[in-house]
């Protein structure tokens, strides 16, 4: 019998697959004529009336369809522009919405002194186009040490990917950049967050950033987040602090409790290191002589929040 | 009645309306539960005859200990009770005392297109202030529920029973007759649960899978086997615990408009037979339904009489409709217990032989996770894959799988809508399977006799007995994201479905995500098959099931603009919905 179920089956949507070859809209594709519709039996095919208690009346004589009609109706509808439709149905399935997440506000300890650091990113749009924006940076000794700010569009283009186009500003100690910036942002399979983002700015300097996070629940609310961040310039900016190649990388490991899902306190430790060109400007133009601008591990505590 | 209308015809200050709802929501925190047990269920609450009138107010309401607004018809939630006669022809007169346009659609009912109540298909809508006339003759009978289909009104309360007395009177005797009622109420304003979903879409799930869980697994089974169980998750970012995009974080689950802690009773005297209409008048959330010492007789579902089938358990889809017939043969109370598709709460109540006796409340039962089958669907998929990642899988789940004999129809992959390999969404099944024998996550296996689609058969011939053309969608979406659709197209992007008048066509869906989907088509009914393509059962309401393939029969018997979309209430706002035409 599993035989016989499986060639009815088969028939029709071998059809429908070759149907579906010759079409180009996905839409009409669905529909096809049915040569053979299967004649219909009153009686299943497979033998369910030992499930059922009033076994002699079941399925062998089905009484007629009390089914009715129903008469037209009297006033129908005319069609609306789209507008119209989302008020009157009170149904919008292309509306905006937007997201604030800080997501590390934090007071930073390194060996000797202490800072303030913030990243923080939010959107404004729609499910396939949004409004970005991103901004990182730190604050020691009452100056803003560097921070940048990032605005991009983006625009999604695969199920778990966003690609992104905009500015990105650098300002802080030293003389301030500009970027074009173009990248890719989403979920890359096993839930590891990830952009990657190029940056062309004046005199022909270029930079990569590249951005992994990850977490992993301990409890529902209770999280360890791991992320992972590297800088790569194209030249060296030594007004700046910055050699030519990977310049800095940063990993962090942060444990926080969701005492809402919106609002979580943190602490964490975080790993800085330069590398190459950049270790080197940094050990030249250091007044401390000891390595601490070159690799830092850091105490971080803070807040964790999102609307 | 008058005294517990809101808003400004009657007159009545908003304060003396408050208090007047003490016997509603605000009884219901305190425990309050006289008026439930009365001989005729529902007393104040029900309306009978042709003629009608129905006042959509706000109303103020106290379920948890914290005062909410709710949307109510007649001061009331859920809405009165309505009871039609078969072959009446009704009339209801609908105010619309709220501030924002409003509507009522009458879930299940035959009816001309503009009686059917969808703002911008059916009719405008009720404006503020205005009043709307339905007026329809009901031609069926059975148990049946009506919402409003305007925006998330029906999650703060617009939604009530209907119960249409057959011509002949009812097919099976029973002393006793009650609605049970299920709903989600939240203290939360759904615009905030909706934004929330496109922020966060795992907002609200508190289950997902964690380090400890693995620990756990590791040390139960290997960390190989626990490594190799989550693999094919997490390479898909899916989420195997994902059952309910809103769940009990946010909402208290009623009966009959009762907390749990309130419980809603209904009597019976010894030996009685007592008719439960269970009706989903939920916004998000499915139900496993039972009462723990009582076989439940099944012999309605969707209004729509069946032939009778014992069981022990039933889930009940959003917007399902299930009449059961029970014989309570001791004299102790017996717990109905409704707990939610995700464990993440229930629903409860009580019957009882005397007033003051309440039942032993069974335990949640623990959350499962959903299994390889609800991903991949058809076993001979699961043959092919490897081997590596399935080590892990549920063995429960395998072996269930085993003995699902009628598991097949995976033999040609279908094919996909262009726009399903878009952004919007993620995932798609080459290889669904089309058993309708399969409880469904949760209920597989759990050693009671748990009702299935397999399980129903109309009195009933088809009104179809055949069909001319097949119209396959698979429904479609992206969790992360948040957006529905049908063919990865969401409504605002899709054109009509167009029906021409007198043509039957059958319908086939294939899940393509790892949520449970009640598919409700307007106007005309959905006829169900079984695998093999015979008919199975008359419904207007269709769960299709993870990776499953389901198909039915829709007589275009009725013109005009319909509605067609999924039941729960946000994939609906997101997209799921689409327009059919009959012309």
């Amino acid at each position: 019998m599993t035989c016989c179920i499986v060639l009815l089956l088969a028939a029709p949507y071998a059809q429908a697959q070759l149907h579906a070859a010759l079409e180009h809209e996905d839409e009409p594709r669905n529909e096809q004529p049915e040569p053979s519709p299967p004649a219909d039996t009153t009686m299943p095919a497979m033998d369910h009336s030992a499930m059922h208690e009033d076994h002699a009346a079941a399925m062998t004589d089905r009484a007629a369809s009390d089914h009715l009609a129903p008469p037209p109706p009297q006033h129908a509808m005319g069609a609306m522009s789209a507008a119209q439709m989302v008020d009157v149905m009170g149904m919008d399935d292309n509306a905006r919405f937007g997201l604030f997440t800080l997501d590390r506000f934090e007071r930073v300890k390194t060996q000797d002194r202490y800072a303030t650091a913030w990243s923080a990113e939010g959107w404004l749009g729609y499910d396939v186009d949004k409004l970005w924006f991103k901004s990182e940076g730190r604050y020691t000794q009452g100056a803003l040490d560097d921070a940048d700010v990032q605005s991009l569009w983006s625009h999604a283009v695969a199920p778990h990917w966003d690609t992104q186009l905009g500015l990105r500003r650098d300002v802080g100690r030293g003389p301030d950049r500009t970027w074009a910036a173009f990248g890719v942002q989403g979920l890359a399979p096993y839930w590891f967050e990830l952009a990657v983002t190029a940056y062309v700015g004046q005199q022909n300097r270029t930079a990569l950033r590249v951005e992994s996070s990850y977490e992993v629940l301990l409890t529902q609310r209770l999280i360890v987040q791991s992320r992972f961040e590297l800088n790569a310039y194209g030249k060296s900016d030594p007004a700046l602090g910055i050699g030519s190649g990977v310049s800095d990388a940063e990993f962090g490991v942060r444990l926080r409790y969701e005492i809402r899902r919106e609002f979580a306190p943190y602490v964490g430790v975080e790993w800085h290191r330069r590398f190459g060109s950049s270790a080197d400007l940094v050990r030249l133009n250091s007044i401390d002589s000891d390595d601490e601008r070159v690799f830092d591990t850091q105490i971080v505590a803070g807040l964790r929040l999102w609307f | 009645m008058n005294a517990f209308l809101a808003g400004a015809p009657a007159g009545v200050t908003r304060r003396r309306f408050v208090q007047g709802l003490a016997i509603g929501g605000m009884a219901a925190g305190l425990g309050w539960r006289g008026h439930a047990i009365a001989q005729t269920p529902l007393r104040r609450a029900v309306l009978d005859g042709t003629q009608f009138d129905l006042d959509i107010g706000a109303a103020t309401v106290n379920f948890t200990g914290t005062p909410r607004a709710a949307t109510v018809v007649n001061g009331q939630l859920p809405a009165p009770l309505l009871r039609w006669r078969q072959g009446d022809t009704v009339t209801l007169r609908v105010r619309n005392a709220l501030r924002e346009r409003s509507s009522i659609h009458w879930h299940g009912i035959v009816l001309p297109a503009d009686m059917d109540g969808v703002p911008g298909l059916s009719f405008m809508g009720i404006a503020p202030g205005d009043s709307y006339t339905y007026r329809f003759t009901v031609n069926q009978a059975g148990t049946y529920w009506y919402h409003s289909h305007s925006r998330f009104q029906e999650q703060v309360g617009l939604y009530g029973p209907i119960v249409i007395e057959p011509r002949g009177g009812e097919r099976f005797r029973a002393e006793r007759d009650y609605v049970v009622l299920l709903s989600d109420w939240t203290d939360t304003d759904p615009e905030h649960i909706y934004a929330t979903l496109k922020k966060h879409s795992d907002y609200y799930n508190l289950a997902k899978p964690t380090a400890l869980d693995f620990l756990r697994d590791a040390s139960a089974s290997g960390v190989h086997a626990a490594l190799a169980e989550r693999r094919m998750w997490n390479r898909m970012r899916m989420n195997p615990s994902d059952l309910s995009d809103v769940s009990g974080l946010v909402y208290t689950y009623l009966m009959n408009g009762h907390p749990p802690a309130a419980n809603w009773s209904g009597s019976f005297a010894r030996g009685d037979k007592v008719r439960l209409r269970f009706i989903n008048g939920s916004s998000m959330s499915f139900f496993d339904v039972r009462v723990p010492g009582l076989k439940l007789r099944v012999v309605a579902h969707d209004g729509q009489d069946i032939e009778p089938v014992s069981v022990d358990e039933f889930r009940l889809g959003t917007a399902e409709t299930c009449d059961v017939i029970v014989e309570p043969d001791a004299d102790r109370a017996y717990a109905i217990f409704a707990q939610a598709m995700d464990r993440s709460g229930y629903a409860c109540g009580t019957l009882t032989p005397r007033a003051g006796l309440v039942a032993d409340v069974p335990a949640l039962e623990p959350r499962a996770l959903l299994s390889m089958r609800d991903m991949m669907g058809s076993t001979d998929a699961m043959a092919g894959m490897d081997h590596a990642s399935m080590g892990g899988v549920d063995h429960g789940a395998m072996a269930g799988m085993a003995h699902a004999g009628a598991m097949q129809g995976a033999t040609v992959a279908p094919t996909h809508a262009r726009a399903e390999f878009g952004p919007g969404v993620d995932m798609r099944v080459d290889t669904p399977r089309s058993n309708l024998d399969d409880p469904g996550v949760g209920l597989r296996d759990n050693g009671r006799r748990v009702l299935t689609y397999a399980d129903l058969h109309s009195i009933t011939v088809p009104i179809s007995a055949d069909t001319q053309r097949t119209i396959e969608l698979h429904l479609t979406g992206h969790m992360e994201r948040y957006i529905w659709s049908f063919n990865g197209r969401k409504f605002s992007d899709a054109e009509p479905l167009r029906l021409r008048h007198g043509e039957r066509v059958r319908f086939v869906l294939i899940n393509d995500t790892m949520m449970t989907h009640p598919i409700h088509l307007h106007g005309m009914w959905s006829e169900l098959e079984a695998a093999d393509g015979s008919f199975q059962v008359r419904k207007h309401t269709i769960v299709v099931q993870p990776a499953q393939k389901i198909s039915y029969r829709v007589s275009a018997d009725a013109l005009g603009r319909w509605a067609y979309h999924c039941h729960l209430l946000y994939h609906m706002e997101a997209g799921m919905f689409r327009e059919v035409t009959v012309a």
